[in-house]
């Protein structure tokens, strides 16, 4: 048995308006709406809507023969939810057809997997459990953003529980080996890893309508006959690709939203393989060997690095800048900076500032709002330094607060001090005046009751004969609650 | 091949002169060139190098039977109706025009042995002058020995013309400005008039930038195909120049180099300073350069009230240059229409910061620059503040910026143009 896996990333990200400095502390807003909302709904139109259509199709039509999966970022969601809900439906009916399986990723469709382990994994999480209220589907197999992946994020995700991890079918890294195969991750060989066949997934999603291209037309017979010329004893033939090839990178006119329909049907006429996810190839199949991926790859560009995210000195100051906050943002609790936090940090920015391109930037310009990557480093670096300065006034007003509410703390445990001073005062003046007895019942009710004026000492008095016998217990009490508070004060002096 | 200028170093009043000095220079580099390049006046102490200097005023015409009357007509018309001093160092013009109110000549006047003589700058009786030139233009085409014509703008057009008319050699004329952008728009009919007959007779144009073509083919309506592109390139630094690059101000400075014209764009400058100035106190910003805004800028500072942040130091010269550049964090072109503009280069070549106008040729080819619309103050001010605020564009910009700029030699430009002048022979 000979498996295709068609996995389809969804992300579109939440572009930054165009911010200047003299906004900075004035203009908190940084999103562009127009912009986000015109390209989601036009992108929506021509690719999500129809081809989820066409999916379904298929899927109604196949059964249990036809399966997909998808990676949908947090941050597309989001958009979805706020531009384009339909969508959201659309995938819902899918996700009930019980044949589509979602991948879990980093919410903010971030490279925080490089930089920090806990907000990694909260990342994670977050998106793990949107998807799950969405869809009822919980992800078990993980993809990094941008297929981002070495051998210690693998162990990270193995640590999050995940049975496996997809990444990049690199040449530089797997060498002479097939990319059809399932392999595992060395530091914890539990983890199973499906690589990308960027070769096939690339016919499709980058040189379909490429009229310079030698095999252009790509037709599903053309591509089906090159599945078959695959080794026989090759197990998967992994897709990956943008889900906006189908109907946005290649455009309807292209003829791929028919490729993508008529697929299925060619390759069950006239081949053997049938389709497959990933959570159950990763059951299915044994791992043939351990895959070293000691240097971090994705699927971005030739060299497939990281280099289209931090390969100059504006990204990586960018992104250092960023993580610089991370210890802070953990000690407030406001929505809105949590919410510009996640949006800041999408892989997308970074890419924005890349330098790379300067002769060819085709690629790197497919909806970048920015002319240059100088502006698009400028306007990020302006956004996060009023990102700074908003988040260190919330800490301070936090700390404020706490200094108020501690000093508040203080005051009172004084007066109650000076409170009990004077009572004990008064014990040793009443018991050198040969009262030894005192009421229990009197001293325990007395710290319930602080603004009780001292002078009603008569009244008190008056009644200690009452109960000689529990005269004891009370005394240890009350020097117990005389010295409570000194120690709290002490301690919330120091938080201070 | 005989070159025909207007300015030769150290007499220059603009980024005429230093390119078609720098081209010519580079152009000595090519085995099998020999350049004999004409400027009206020769004082003595230019630096000839590698060729041959004729000083117009040191041709003698008195053994020449002058025959341009006609055109000569035509610019002396011309002279009466215009006063117009198209591109001018500001006390030249100064003292032209007093001169001309004290009532002295703008009349060819051949001193003794038939000489005529030239003022060696632009005058207000540039018009004149350039009749004159190309007299003497006319003389040259006759007697000297040469396979090409190369004139570097509108100046020098008539004087091409001339000679190739006398020779029958192919003419190439240089356009390292067309009066569009010297004018902002509003042309002087006359020197338009100039520029699109010398074009027009000419065997072929080479343009500073596509920018430049581009006005050429929509604007004097030239055929493409005789229109090339050759991108200006800059001098390396001198060792002299190069031990100048200190700083010594705690402030952080931004400058703006150039005449303070139309063209160059100074009012946005000032307004992007004072948007910088609302959010940053550790910066001065300084206009270098004179020109007929002058006064206006200095009241528009005041008026903003930037004064104190806001420093003019009238033109700066050669040295002067350089140790603004060693002292600047940032520098900023804004010109609304620039051929090319070198001194952004220069800026460059001193580890300095760049923000160029989208309006400007050098944007064709710089890659480690900023670049904006003259226009667009909020734009600019964004610029500066992120220049002068993440450090990593500027390191960047210094870093990379010097290994571009270093990669511009006026050899490889010179290369093209010889490239040019075979086509023509062939």
């Amino acid at each position: 048995m000979r498996n295709i896996c068609l996995y389809f990333q969804i992300h579109q990200p939440f572009r930054f308006r165009r911010y200047r400095f003299f906004d900075i502390g004035n203009e908190h807003y940084y999103y562009d709406d127009y912009l986000n909302e015109s390209i989601m709904q036009k992108v929506a139109d021509k690719c999500y809507i129809p081809a989820n259509r066409i999916l379904l199709d298929l899927i109604k039509k196949y059964k249990d023969r036809f399966k997909v999966t998808f990676s949908i970022s947090g941050i597309a969601l989001d958009q979805f939810e706020l531009y384009a809900p339909e969508v959201i439906d659309s995938f819902r009916e899918l996700a009930g057809t019980g044949q589509v399986e979602f991948l879990a990723e980093t919410y903010a469709h971030s490279l925080v997997s490089l930089k920090d382990k806990e907000e990694f994994f909260s990342q994670v999480r977050q998106h793990q459990e949107k998807i799950q209220t969405l869809f009822g589907y919980k992800p078990v197999v993980f993809r990094n953003t941008e297929l981002i992946y070495s051998d210690d994020i693998g162990a990270l995700v193995a640590d999050m529980g995940f049975k496996g991890v997809l990444t990049e079918g690199a040449k530089h890294v797997l060498g002479w080996k097939s990319p059809n195969y399932l392999y595992a991750n060395p530091i914890n060989p539990k983890l199973k890893v499906l690589l990308k066949n960027f070769k096939l997934s690339d016919d499709i999603a980058f040189r379909f309508s490429n009229h310079g291209w030698s095999e252009y037309p790509l037709t599903t017979e053309k591509f089906v006959k090159w599945l078959n010329k695959i080794p026989k004893n090759d197990e998967t033939v992994n897709l990956f690709m943008d889900y906006e090839t189908f109907g946005e990178h290649h455009w309807k006119e292209t003829g791929i939203l028919e490729f993508l329909k008529h697929l299925p049907e060619t390759v069950f006429s006239k081949s053997k393989f049938s389709f497959s996810t990933p959570a159950q190839l990763m059951e299915d199949l044994q791992p043939v060997s351990l895959v070293n991926v000691p240097n971090p790859i994705s699927w971005a560009d030739e060299e497939r690095d990281l280099t289209a995210w931090l390969g100059n000195p504006l990204q990586e100051q960018a992104f250092n800048k960023l993580y610089d906050l991370l210890g802070n943002i953990r000690s407030v609790d406001n929505r809105e900076l949590k919410r510009d936090f996640t949006y800041l940090q999408q892989s997308d920015h970074f890419y924005y500032m890349c330098t790379k391109f300067f002769s060819d930037g085709d690629v790197h310009s497919y909806f970048n709002p920015f002319d240059t990557p100088y502006e698009a480093f400028i306007n990020y670096m302006n956004i996060l330094s009023d990102f700074e300065i908003r988040l260190n006034a919330e800490l301070s007003a936090k700390s404020d607060d706490e200094a108020v509410r501690l000093s508040k703390i203080i005051a009172e445990k004084d007066q109650l001090i000076k409170k009990y001073e004077k009572q004990l005062g008064e014990e040793r003046v009443s018991r050198s005046a040969g009262l030894h007895k005192m009421s229990g019942e009197e001293i325990s009710n007395k710290p319930a009751a602080p603004k009780k004026p001292a002078r009603s000492k008569v009244t008190k008095i008056s009644g200690a004969n009452a109960a000689t016998a529990k005269s004891k217990t009370a005394k240890t009490k009350k020097s117990e609650s005389v010295k409570k508070p000194v120690v709290k004060k002490e301690n919330s002096r120091g938080k201070k | 091949m005989l070159m025909f200028g207007w300015e030769f170093p150290p007499h220059i009043s603009g980024g005429l002169g230093t390119a078609s000095f720098g081209l010519t220079r580079g152009m000595t580099k090519i085995p099998g060139l020999q350049i004999r390049f004409v400027i009206p006046k020769t004082f003595g102490d230019e630096d000839p190098r590698k060729l041959e200097l004729i000083g117009a005023n040191n041709v003698s015409l008195s053994r020449r039977k002058i025959n341009y009357e006609g055109f000569l007509r035509e610019i002396e018309y011309i002279e009466v109706d215009s006063m117009l001093v198209p591109y001018t160092d500001p006390e030249e013009y100064e003292r032209k025009v007093k001169e001309a109110k004290t009532g002295s000549t703008s009349f060819i006047q051949t001193s003794f042995r038939g000489r005529i003589d030239f003022s060696g700058g632009y005058g207000h009786n540039l018009f004149q002058e350039i009749a004159n030139y190309a007299i003497v233009a006319s003389v040259l085409g006759e007697s000297s020995d040469f396979d090409i014509i190369h004139a570097h703008d509108w100046l020098t057009f008539p004087a091409g013309m001339a000679a190739k008319k006398k020779s029958g050699k192919p003419l190439v004329l240089h356009v390292h400005a067309t009066d569009f952008d010297r004018s902002g728009g509003s042309v002087n009919p006359a020197v338009f008039d100039i520029e699109k007959k010398g074009m027009e007779a000419a065997d072929a144009i080479i343009a500073v930038s596509n920018f430049t073509r581009n006005t050429i083919i929509e604007k004097y309506g030239i055929d493409p195909d005789k229109v090339v592109t050759i991108h200006n390139a800059v001098e390396p630094l001198g060792e002299l120049e190069k031990k100048a690059l200190r700083k010594s101000v705690n402030d952080r400075v931004v400058t703006f180099l150039g005449r303070v014209t139309l063209q160059k764009g100074p009012e946005f400058f000032i307004e992007a300073a004072y948007k910088v100035l609302q959010k940053m106190s550790n910066v001065r910003f300084v206009m270098a350069g004179s020109g007929e805004l002058y006064e206006r800028m200095v009241l528009r500072a005041a008026s903003l009230r930037i004064a104190d942040k806001f420093h003019f130091t009238g033109f700066l010269k050669g040295d002067e240059v350089h140790r603004m550049f060693s002292i600047s964090d940032v520098y900023v072109m804004p010109s609304v229409s620039e051929p090319f503009g070198i001194s952004p280069l220069e800026a460059m070549q001193s580890n300095v910061p760049v923000i160029i106008s989208h309006q400007s040729g050098v944007s064709e080819v710089l890659q480690y620059a900023l670049k904006i619309d003259f226009w667009d103050v909020d734009a600019m001010a964004d610029a500066i503040y992120g220049l002068l605020n993440y450090s990593a564009l500027s390191d960047m910009f210094k870093h990379f910026g010097k290994v571009e700029v270093d990669n511009m030699k006026w050899e490889n430009s010179a290369q093209k143009v010889n490239e040019v002048y075979k086509r023509m022979l062939t």
